[in-house]
This record gives structure tokens, sequence and C-alpha cells, in this order.
């Protein structure tokens, strides 16, 4: 991103071409030779502190608003009307928090949050590995056509319908239950996709048929086969569609308003007809306390599943 | 035939028979909880069904009509566009100029590519909490900040541009970073060699940016796009808890944030009209469809397009561009995977 200047430019053309190991001196890089910038020295520069500065931006733009949250969630609602933000939290956080578990059922609805996620993780990852194992890996007459139907299912904004399941779902006396939520999102087109994207490259024929081979069965394949090269994008996949049920709203709040799951909960928290916004604040920092959990484990494996094209799950 | 086993025959079976087992649980639940669901709001949108009552009378097209002469409906489609375009671009930008500095030679990658995605683990509901409040109308922050440089205050909750950039703003702050990373891989995914003998010829940072990487991420920039659409036309949280108190939070006193999915919820659920309700779900997923079909078409053109210009100038970057599609899977190549 910096500015080039003619005598380096001497530079870049002599160091286009030695051989790897020879670092360039000027410019303070690691002696990585075969990383993808570790080449040259033009595009491979340090880039300047400007660089710096737009990061720096970007992450105050990323982190303020949360933080702010926090100020105020651990003070009181004269907070807000101060004509400078405050930038230290004051002392009510917990008091606020114990608020907050008044006014919402905040265990019972992280916990149903938790089983919820969780139930439909497990089916969409089971699922999506064995669909996109068969797309990747098997033969089959109609598989192409069949493929083809999983992507353009893909497009779909299966939320639309929402007013057929509300009825099949009141008939059934599922409102209130959790499997009122769980069972419309057991499976999705996207997983599938997503999986045999990832096998189609990752498993050789050569190591199913070898297995096969050994007299192995179709399932004992898949599962000594398939299953372990799988492991890596069932984890991605995971993560999403995790975060995906978690952050649903609009479904889990038509079905169940008197057992909520935690969104749910914290849309009730901010539709409040007596709004003291700093509990509303705090709610919405503890609800986002679990992701940020997540996010600070497996923040790694998320970034590149979102590089990889996972997409939206 | 008659030669084999019965173990033999057992083994066929089970090559044969394997793949569909493995393939029908995925169909068999998603036409059950996906396909179905969709098709029979068609049926309900044919009649008079209401919330509690149930079925009535079949009307035809009638609710159709209806909606179509419902002002609201127009009012809703408006502000669902105004908010998706007040989302789109911005967004679209500074996830490239975020991607480009990502995708600079810095230090400390890691940490800022967290510090990028961070918004993403914050649920809809919780930005929904924490921009009404940021944008409130007597004691927002913004506001407060406004007035402290001597601006007037504005009524994000109450004017109609203001609230949609204040809903434009909740998007664009979730899903800028997340984007921005989809770009990147894009953008690292631009063969070296191109960088490279652009810079021996003399080409700046700028200069390369502009006529070598911007063309190469062209794909991915519809495809983000696409996506952002496909999401942008279902925005409900947002509008739904910017101002919950008003008018039982239907989008504001004169529906003036009441985007399409809010509408239909309202339909629903206050007015308990559950024909009218599918018929508005029915037309919005045209919508969607003709508009994804659309960018679909538009990408296949300016993704074959790409690709076969740039194999034709270097093919030894061939191999290069077919990890790129791979990788970042862009629905017009989509298609082309899957005939392989």
């Amino acid at each position: 991103m910096s500015i080039r200047t003619a005598p380096e430019r001497t530079t870049d053309a002599a160091a286009a071409t030695p051989p790897a190991g020879a670092g360039p001196r000027d410019t303070g890089a690691p002696q990585a030779p075969r990383r993808r910038r570790g080449g040259g020295v033009g595009i491979n520069r340090r880039p300047g502190w400007f660089v710096y500065a737009i990061l720096l931006v970007v992450l105050l733009g990323s982190a303020y608003p949360f933080w702010w949250s926090f100020v105020i969630g651990s003070r009181n609602n004269q907070a807000l009307g101060s004509a400078w933000p405050p930038l230290i939290p004051g002392g009510n956080f917990w008091s606020n928090a114990a608020k907050v578990f008044d006014a919402i059922p905040f265990w019972q609805a992280l916990a149903n949050s938790l089983i919820v996620s969780s139930v439909i993780t497990v089916s969409v990852v089971s699922f999506a590995t064995l669909a996109g194992y068969a797309f990747a890996k098997l033969r089959f007459k109609g598989r192409n056509g069949l493929m083809v139907a999983v992507i353009a299912t893909m497009a779909i904004p299966t939320q639309l319908g929402i007013i057929p399941l509300f009825i099949l779902m009141r008939q059934w006396g599922w409102t209130g239950e959790l499997g009122a939520v769980i069972v419309p999102t057991l499976v999705t087109a996207f997983g599938v996709f997503f999986m045999r994207q990832y096998l189609v490259d990752v498993i050789p024929d050569e190591l199913i048929e070898a297995a096969r081979v050994d007299g192995a069965n179709m399932i004992r394949t898949f599962f000594h086969v398939g299953l372990p090269a799988a492991r890596p994008a069932m984890a991605i996949l995971g993560l999403f569609t995790f975060m995906t049920a978690w952050t649903d709203y609009l479904w889990p709040m038509l079905v169940l308003p008197n057992n909520p799951t935690l969104q749910v909960a914290l849309g009730q928290l901010q539709s409040g007809y007596y709004v003291d916004f700093s509990i509303v604040l705090t709610g919405a920092i503890l609800s986002t306390l679990p992701l940020l959990i997540l996010f600070l484990i497996a923040g790694k494996q998320l970034i590149s599943g979102i590089m990889q094209g996972a997409v939206k799950g | 035939m008659s030669t084999l086993t019965p173990r033999q025959r057992l083994s066929r079976l089970d090559v044969k028979a394997s793949p569909y087992l493995y393939i029908a649980p995925f169909f068999i639940l998603f036409a059950l909880v996906g396909l179905f669901p969709l098709l029979y709001t068609f049926v309900v949108s044919l009649y008079d069904w209401h919330l509690l009552k149930g079925q009535g009378d079949f009307v035809g097209l009638g609710n159709f009509t209806a909606v179509l002469q419902d002002r609201f409906f127009w009012n809703s489609l408006f502000n669902t566009f105004s908010i998706f375009l007040l989302s789109a671009i911005p967004q679209l930008l500074a996830a490239v100029i975020i991607a480009a500095v990502l995708d600079a030679n810095i230090r400390g990658k890691t940490f800022w590519r967290m510090a990028v995605l961070l918004p993403y683990v914050v649920t809809p509901v919780a930005v929904s909490i924490i921009f009404s409040n940021l944008f409130g109308d007597d004691y927002g922050l913004v506001n407060n900040l406004l007035q402290n440089f001597g601006l007037d205050p504005v009524a994000w909750h109450r004017e109609t541009f203001a609230s949609h950039f204040a809903i434009a703003t909740m998007v664009n702050w979730r899903w800028t970073g997340y984007n921005a990373l989809i770009l990147l891989a894009a953008m690292q995914a631009v063969p070296r060699e191109l960088h490279e003998s652009a810079a021996i010829d003399g080409a700046g940072a700028v200069r390369r940016f502009v006529s070598i990487t911007i063309p190469s991420i062209r794909p991915t920039m519809i495809f983000v796009i696409i996506t952002a659409t496909i999401g942008g036309l279902q925005i409900f949280a947002e509008p739904r808890l910017f101002d919950p108190a008003t008018a039982g939070g239907v989008g504001g006193s004169h529906r003036q944030f009441q985007t399409t999915v809010l509408y239909l919820w309202e339909m629903a659920f206050f007015r308990q009209n559950f024909g009218e309700a599918a018929a508005i779900a029915w037309l919005l997923f045209i919508i969607i469809i003709v508009i994804g079909l659309i960018n679909f078409m538009l990408t296949r053109r300016i993704a074959t397009g790409d690709s076969a210009k740039s194999r034709r100038a270097l093919p030894w970057v061939r191999r290069r561009h077919e990890q790129v599609e791979q990788t970042v899977t862009t629905p017009g190549t989509i298609a082309e995977d899957v005939k392989l």
C-alpha cells in the first residue's frame, strides 16, 4: 500500500529471482521465504503506519459499541444522558445483572438456547456429512441432478414458510415446546453443499477402494475413511450452525413466547413498558457472553471457515 | 447373476442402495420442513384464513390483489430496499478497504482478523438493543456527540431516512467484517506472479490494487452482494426492536421503518389475517428468487468471462484460478463445479 520509489525498484527486480532464503534486508520482514508474501521485496514490505491507523479505527468501531454497552450497563440510566459518554465502567453491573435475572427467565432461556442450538448442530452436521460424502465420493444414478437440486434449495428463503409451520405446530400442540424450534432446521442445503465441496478433494478415491477391497461394507467405509477425513469441515460447519441457531429470533419468538430462548427473552426485555436502558444493555452483554467465549476459543476456525466460503449457514 | 453367492448379492445391494440411504435423510427432512411449508404457504394464500378461526372461504387470488393494493405493503417494500441500499453499498466499499488493509503484510494477522470479525458474534437482537440506544432521540450517544459539536440532534426514530440510516448501520456493523474476510480470501488467491510482474514494470501499490486486485475479486464481490441481498430483504429483528415501545414494535408510529417481513408478521399476528400474510410471504419469495436469478446470470457472465480472459493471458496461473473457484465458492462457479 505504500508509495514505491525508484531505487527500490531495482532491488525489486534483483530480488524477484533469488532463491528462497534470501530474505529482504531492508524490510524487517521475517525470514519466511516460502510464505505467500515472502518471495519478493516490493509487494512484501511491511506496510506503513497508516495501514495500522485504518486497522485501529476498525478495531475501535468493532469494539466500542460493545464497550459502551458494558459501561452504561455497569452504571445507571443517567449515564446515557451525559454529554460525553463515560469511558470507565461503574459499579452497578452485578446489581443490574440481578435485575435482568428478575425481569426475564435468564437461566431457563440460556438452557433452552443451549439445547436447541446443540441438537440442531448435531443433526445438521451428521446428515450433511453423510449426504455430502455420498455426493462427493459415491457413484449413483441421478447424482448430478440431485446435487443441483441441493444447490437450488440453498437459495430458497425457508424463513418465509413460517405461516404453515405455525399452523402445523399449533395443530400438533407444539407451541411452547423446544421441538417446534428444532424440527424446522434439522437439515440445511448449505451444510450438504459445504461438506460435499470439502470431501470431494480431501479423500482420495484409492483410499475408499482399498477399504472396499479389504472387505469393509459401505457404512464401515464411511465411518473409517469418510468420517475421519471430514472432521475439520464438520467442526467449521458445526460452529456456523450453532451460531445461526443461537442468533435466530423470528421463529422462536413466534412459537416460544412463554418458554423463550435467550434471544426471545432479550427481545422481551427490550419491549418492556418501563424500560431501564442500563438494565437492557446489561442483558445484551450477558446474552452475548456465551458467543464471545466461543469466539475467543474458536475464533481462528471461524475465520478460516469464512475464508473458505462458509457462508451464512 | 445366478453365479453370485448370497453374500455377494448382499454386497452388490449394499453398493447400489447405500448412497441413496445416505442422502435420503436430508431430502426427506428438507421436503417436510423446508419445501412443504413454502408450498403450503401458497395454499393458505388462496383462502380467507384467520389466526384463530382457521381456514375460511376460497378466495382465489383475492389476497394477492388486496396486498398489491395495500399501500402499507408498498411502503414496506420501499423501506426494505432503502435500508438494503444504505447497507449494501457502504458495506461493500468498507469491506473492500478493510480486506485490502488485511491483505497487506501486517503484523498480528490473527489478532486484526478477529478484531474485524468481533461484531459478528453479537446477535442481531443484541445489536438492535445497543444501536437503538446509541441512536436514541433524546439521550443517545450519537445525538449527544452531535450537540457537543454544535450540531442539531437528529430524530433517529421518527424520521424516515434517519431511521433507515440507523437500521442500516446495525446491519453494516455486524456484517462488514465478515464480508471483508470473504473478500480477503479472494484477494489472497490472486496469483502472486501477477503482482510481481506488475511491480517489476513499475506499478505502485494503488495501481496494482485497481488494475489487478479489483478485477480479480469481482466475482466474489458479486457473491457478497447476492448473499447481502438475500439476507437484506429478510431483515426483521433490527426494525422490530429498534423502537418496540411505539405501536407494538411494528416499525414506527408511521411505519417509517417497517420492513416487509415485519409487515408480514404484523399481518399474521396482529391483524391475524393469515391469508394475506401468506400472500405477502409468497410475493417476497418471488422477489427474492427473481433478484437471485438476475444476480446469478450476472455472476456467471462475469465469472466465466474473467477466468477465460486470465487463462488465455496467463496459462501458468490456471491452476491457481481453479483453486480460487473452489475455495471461494461463487454461485457462478457452482454449476460448473457440479458438472465435473
